[in-house]
């Protein structure tokens, strides 16, 4: 029997958890100084007020919900990515290589291509963290963690040795293609008719992330692999009994959490940036975390949360601008979400537990 | 010689491989290099210790980086406000240990995620530090430049000088091992308590005991929680020394993340060490002399090869995973590691 109704364990503990996280957040800003209620309205105004404000939160929403996807996946096969950073870095580099040396006419046709080249770079940059984790049993957080590092220090020399142009200066590749240039939203509005988020870089793949949402939801709950992957989550013998391979599956779920994270260089590398830059994720792979932690394992829950942390980036940066609260408080909330969300959850379900206990026991007298 | 000793052996071997082949082929940059690389060890080994008492009480701490973090910048703005680097680290030890409260509270006592607390732990303090640091200072998130008494100064050890006459060993003793700061030598001196606390006294008997097998300690009678909960305590101070090292000796103030990935290497020593304190010694040594090479040679010239500062920076971690994937010698964590222990009713 559960101890409390559904509705109770997948919205009320989430969202006590983001209120005590956001209340927290407050308390920090007073102490800074400033006035949270003002803090909240810049954000609101900054973020959402206009579709200037929109285009950049939903571009940034279209990066954690590939790297939320990454994390939830694996989480569900209960492997913990923390190596989202490297291989989203990773995935940019394949993006770079793919529109680089091949010659891509139409971005109708990059698109896909960059996209194979996004996901297998991020899934090869799993792949060796999750065999090791499969067949040798060393801990995925801690190899995900050291191949974070690497994948930095590859592709700062990637960069400085090699893809660098002559005579720049500059850590970063040479600028792709313009026919592989991905078409922006404001653009699409614009042969609509419609001024929508003028010189803001939301893109084409804030729709293939959304698209990668769904397919994930059919991956984890209506495909035998999805299943494979839940049961050896929930217990490892329970797999072996049933004929799973656990390497195999392990292997698989790490593959496809790596490649989603690889993806997200299709929306900040060739949607963006245009051009292969150092530090190209600022930190995008630890949101992701967060991001799925938030939407309790679930891909609607992620897409609701990494609008959410769209709109906090988005919202921070307007803070920085108009008011004297730094950027960093986003970092501050971020954490907040990911201690009140994931490591603290027992804190909030405990109480609930024992109120939904105790009314029951009334109904029942 | 049986196999498991040679592996055991193999770190000191590599280290002093390294340190004499360095001395022969460049000797005046090598005692430089050497005496550097004393210093970025000591960073390494405190937080090395740290993670190591956590770690063999069975709670997982990748938050190291953050405490780290958050003490630097502590001690920093302390040891400005007061003048006095001995204030500052004592601020420093509290600030991390306030971290390492949170981690208590959510992983011992709320049974929570100890990986995904430290994930928080590491996003509070890099958040936390620039957030305060800009308030204080208006610096842009850096804390002025400390002079003076507010920065441990260099001390030389007894007999330094009238031993730099003798061979090898006074040019050991008076140019390596002599004129660092105090937290240098009571880094070093941690090593040796820490392998009698761990292996000769109760307390390192029952901690050792409750990352392998808690339950068997709590039907002793001994209780788990306080003994996971001293565990982490002793790592947050540890993790304080480690950053008020930083900020108030090795540098003369607090940037923004100064820690620099240093928790997470020190992770990777302690694996590389196999949760032992002479091993961590000897592992925290080898990565404070790869950080010095890359620091000296940006371009290290082997003659067939040149090797990229990126590659040296990034060869902690290569090992870490060799190590880990148990090709050369394996290692084996704590048992009961990053399992909240339920007490039956």
């Amino acid at each position: 029997m559960d101890k409390m109704p559904k509705w109770a364990d997948v919205i009320l503990t989430p969202l006590i958890s983001v209120l005590l996280a956001f209340a927290i957040s407050a308390l920090v800003i007073l102490a800074i100084g400033e006035n949270p209620w003002m803090a909240l309205k810049t954000m609101v105004t900054g973020a959402l007020g206009s579709s200037y404000g929109w285009g950049f939160t939903l571009y940034y929403a279209t990066n954690f919900i590939f790297t939320g996807l990454a994390v939830m996946v694996a989480y569900h096969a209960s492997l913990f990515n923390i190596g989202g950073e490297g291989q989203a870095a990773m995935g940019g580099l394949g993006v770079a290589l793919v529109l680089l040396y091949l010659p891509l006419p139409h971005w109708l046709i990059a698109l896909p291509v960059a996209m194979i080249g996004a996901a297998a770079f991020g899934a090869a940059w799993a792949f060796i963290p999750a065999w090791l984790q499969a067949k040798r049993g060393s801990h995925i957080v801690i190899t995900t963690i050291m191949f974070n590092f690497i994948a930095a220090a590859l592709l700062n020399y990637v960069l400085v040795n090699l893809l660098r142009p002559v005579g720049s200066m500059d850590p970063a590749s040479a600028r792709f293609p313009d026919a592989t240039h991905l078409p922006k939203i404001t653009d699409l509005a614009a042969t609509f008719g419609m001024t929508w988020g003028e010189h803001t870089p939301v893109n084409v793949t804030f729709f293939i992330a959304v698209l990668a949402c769904f397919l994930t939801w059919l991956l984890i709950w209506r495909t035998r692999l999805g299943y494979e992957i839940r049961v050896l989550g929930r217990s490892e013998p329970g797999a072996l009994y049933a004929g799973i391979s656990p390497v195999k599956i392990t292997v698989l779920a790490m593959l496809i959490s790596g490649g989603f994270a690889g993806l997200m260089a299709i929306n900040n590398v060739m949607g963006e940036s245009e051009r292969l830059v150092l530090n190209a994720v600022e930190g995008a792979g630890f949101i992701g975390i967060a991001v799925a932690l938030m939407g309790r394992n679930h891909p609607f829950g992620v897409f609701l949360a990494a609008l959410l942390f769209g709109f906090l980036y988005q919202g921070g940066g307007e803070l920085a601008l108009w008011t004297s609260i730094p950027r960093e408080l986003i970092i501050v909330i971020q954490a907040l979400v990911i201690l009140f969300t994931g490591a603290l959850d027992n804190m909030v379900r405990m109480p609930l537990e024992r109120m939904f206990l105790s009314m029951r026991k009334r109904g029942d007298a | 010689m049986k196999l498991g000793s040679l592996n055991e052996a193999l770190t000191p071997i590599l280290v002093l491989a390294i340190c004499v082949i360095w001395a022969m082929v460049d000797s005046g940059r090598a005692v430089q290099g050497i005496d550097s690389a004393l210093r970025l060890m000591t960073p390494l080994l405190l937080a090395c210790l740290a993670g190591l008492y956590s770690e063999r009480s069975g709670v997982f701490d990748i938050g190291l980086e953050g405490k780290m973090l958050m003490a630097a910048f502590s001690a920093a703005t302390v040891a400005y406000l007061t003048g006095s680097a001995w204030i500052g680290l004592l601020a420093g030890i509290a600030g991390s240990m306030a971290l390492s409260l949170i981690h208590g509270l959510a992983s011992i006592t709320f049974r929570g995620n100890q990986l995904i607390s430290g994930v928080a732990i590491n996003f509070l303090a890099s958040g936390l530090t620039v957030l305060l640091g800009i308030k204080i200072f208006q610096l842009g998130g850096r804390t002025p430049s400390l002079e003076g008494a507010a920065r441990f100064q260099p001390i030389e050890l007894p007999l330094a000088e009238t031993l730099r006459g003798v061979p090898v060993i006074g040019d050991l003793y008076s140019n390596l091992l002599s004129g660092h700061s105090i937290l240098v030598y009571i880094a070093l001196l941690l090593v040796p308590l820490t392998w009698w606390v761990l292996n000769r006294t109760r307390f390192g008997l029952r901690l050792r005991a409750v990352g392998e097998n808690p339950a068997s300690v709590d039907t002793a009678g001994v209780s788990v929680t306080r003994l996971r909960h001293a565990a982490i305590a002793i790592c947050g101070v540890l993790c304080g020394i480690a950053g008020a090292y930083l900020a108030t000796s090795l540098s003369a103030g607090f940037v923004k993340e100064m820690t620099a990935g240093r928790g997470f290497i020190a992770l990777a020593a302690l694996i590389f060490a196999k949760w032992r304190p002479w091993s961590a010694l000897f592992a925290t040594f080898l990565f404070g002399l790869l950080e010095a090479i890359a620091n000296q040679y940006p371009n290290l010239d082997l003659g067939f090869i040149t090797i990229p500062s990126m590659f040296m920076n990034a060869l902690p971690y290569i090992l870490t995973v060799i190590i880990l994937a148990g090709f050369v010698g394996r290692a084996i964590p704590p048992r009961a590691g990053g399992e909240p222990y339920v007490k039956e009713r």
